[in-house]
C-alpha cells in the first residue's frame, strides 16, 4: 500500500507536475535526506576526531602542538566562521521574506567571512610545511593534517555551492527549487560550523594546555 | 487521507521552524560569548589548571547545543522528530567511534612496553 503511494508520488514529481502536496511533501523528504547525509558526514569527521586523539602525542620528536598552534590566530578564524553562521541566517531571513537582492547580498557577505577563513587556513598550513611541520612530519600532524584539512575542503565545496545558488537566485528568483536547495545549503553551512567548534576545542584549545 | 494529513502537518511546521531575527541574534551573541569563555579559559591563565579541560569540554557542548537550537533550528517539535532522533542516534554512534578507539588504544599503550621502556630494560639485561 505504502509503496503505490511513493511510486505515485515519483511518478508526479518526475513529469514535473507541481502539485501543492507532492511539493511541499518533496521538499521535506530532501532537507530529512540531507539531515541524513550531514550525520554521515558525522561519522566521517568522528573517526577522524578519534583518530586525532589517539595519536596527538605521537609527535616523533618533532614539534608538538603547543609549539605550533597561536591561539590568538584561530580565535581570527573562529570569528570569521561564526560571523558566516550568522549572515547566511539573514540571507535566510531574506529568503523567506522574499527579498531576493537582499538574498544575493548576504549570501555574497557570507561567501567574503568563508573566503576569509579558508584564507587564513591555507596561510597556516603554507607556514606549518615551511617550517618543516607538514603532514608527513609524525603521526600527530598528519591526523591535525587530515582532520582541519577535511573540514577546510568542506567549507570549500560550501563556497563553490554559495556562488553556484547567487547565480540561481539571480537567474530563477527565489522559486520552490531554489528555496529548497538553500535551505540544504543553510544546513551545510550551519553544520560546519558545529564541526568547527569540536576542532577548535579539541584540536587547538586542547593541544596548547 | 492522513498521508496528506500528515503532509500538510509537516508544511505547517516548516514555517513554524524558520526562526526569526531575534533568535539568530540571540545565538550569534551565545556563540561568541562561549567562544570567548573558551578561549579566555585557556589563553588568560586564570582558570585553574585543573578545571581547564572539563570546561573548555563544557563550553564546546554549550556552543554545539546553541548553535543546534539557534541556527539549525533542532528540536523536539513534531516536524524535527525525524531529524532529532537521527541526531541521537549519530550521536551515539560518535560516542562509540571515539571513546571506543581511546579506551582500545589507551588500553594498548598500558599493556605493550613503550619503546623507552623497551630499551631501558634491554639495557639492563
Amino acid at each position: 500500500m505504502s509503496s503505490s503511494v511513493i511510486t505515485a508520488n515519483h511518478g508526479v514529481v518526475a513529469h514535473g507536475d507541481a502539485g501543492h502536496h507532492e511539493h511541499h511533501d518533496d521538499g521535506s523528504k530532501t532537507l530529512l535526506g540531507f539531515w541524513i547525509y550531514l550525520m554521515s558526514d558525522c561519522l566521517i569527521f568522528s573517526a577522524l576526531f578519534a583518530s586525532f586523539a589517539v595519536l596527538c602525542n605521537a609527535t616523533a620528536g618533532g614539534p608538538t602542538s603547543k609549539e605550533l598552534f597561536e591561539l590568538p590566530y584561530v580565535l581570527g578564524e573562529t570569528m570569521l566562521l561564526l560571523f558566516s553562521s550568522f549572515t547566511f541566517g539573514v540571507a535566510m531571513l531574506n529568503m523567506h521574506a522574499g527579498k531576493r537582492n537582499k538574498v544575493i547580498g548576504w549570501l555574497f557577505v557570507t561567501f567574503l567571512f568563508g573566503l576569509g577563513f579558508i584564507a587564513m587556513e591555507v596561510h597556516e598550513f603554507a607556514h606549518l610545511i615551511h617550517e618543516g611541520a607538514g603532514p608527513s612530519r609524525s603521526a600527530f600532524l598528519s591526523s591535525y593534517f587530515a582532520l582541519v584539512g577535511t573540514h577546510g575542503l568542506h567549507v570549500s565545496a560550501g563556497l563553490i555551492w554559495i556562488v553556484v545558488m547567487m547565480h540561481m537566485v539571480g537567474k530563477f528568483g527565489l522559486n520552490d527549487v531554489v528555496q529548497r536547495r538553500l535551505s540544504c545549503l543553510s544546513l551545510f553551512w550551519h553544520f560546519l560550523d558545529v564541526v568547527w567548534i569540536c576542532v577548535f576545542t579539541i584540536v587547538y584549545l586542547r593541544g596548547v594546555l | 487521507m492522513s498521508a496528506h494529513h500528515s503532509h500538510a502537518h509537516v508544511a505547517d511546521h516548516q514555517h513554524a521552524n524558520h526562526g526569526s531575527l531575534k533568535s539568530y541574534i540571540v545565538g550569534f551573541a551565545l556563540s561568541i560569548i562561549l567562544t570567548f569563555m573558551s578561549f579566555g579559559c585557556v589563553m588568560s591563565g586564570a582558570v585553574p589548571h585543573d578545571l581547564v579541560m572539563p570546561g573548555i569540554m563544557v563550553l564546546c557542548v554549550a556552543q554545539v547545543l546553541v548553535q543546534l537550537v539557534f541556527f539549525l533550528h533542532l528540536s523536539a517539535k513534531p516536524g524535527q522528530r525525524d531529524n532529532l532522533s537521527i541526531g541521537v542516534f549519530t550521536v551515539l554512534i560518535i560516542a562509540i567511534v571515539v571513546v571506543g578507539s581511546l579506551w582500545v588504544m589507551h588500553n594498548m599503550n598500558v599493556y605493550m612496553m613503550h619503546p623507552a621502556t623497551q630499551s631501558m630494560s634491554s639495557s639492563i639485561g
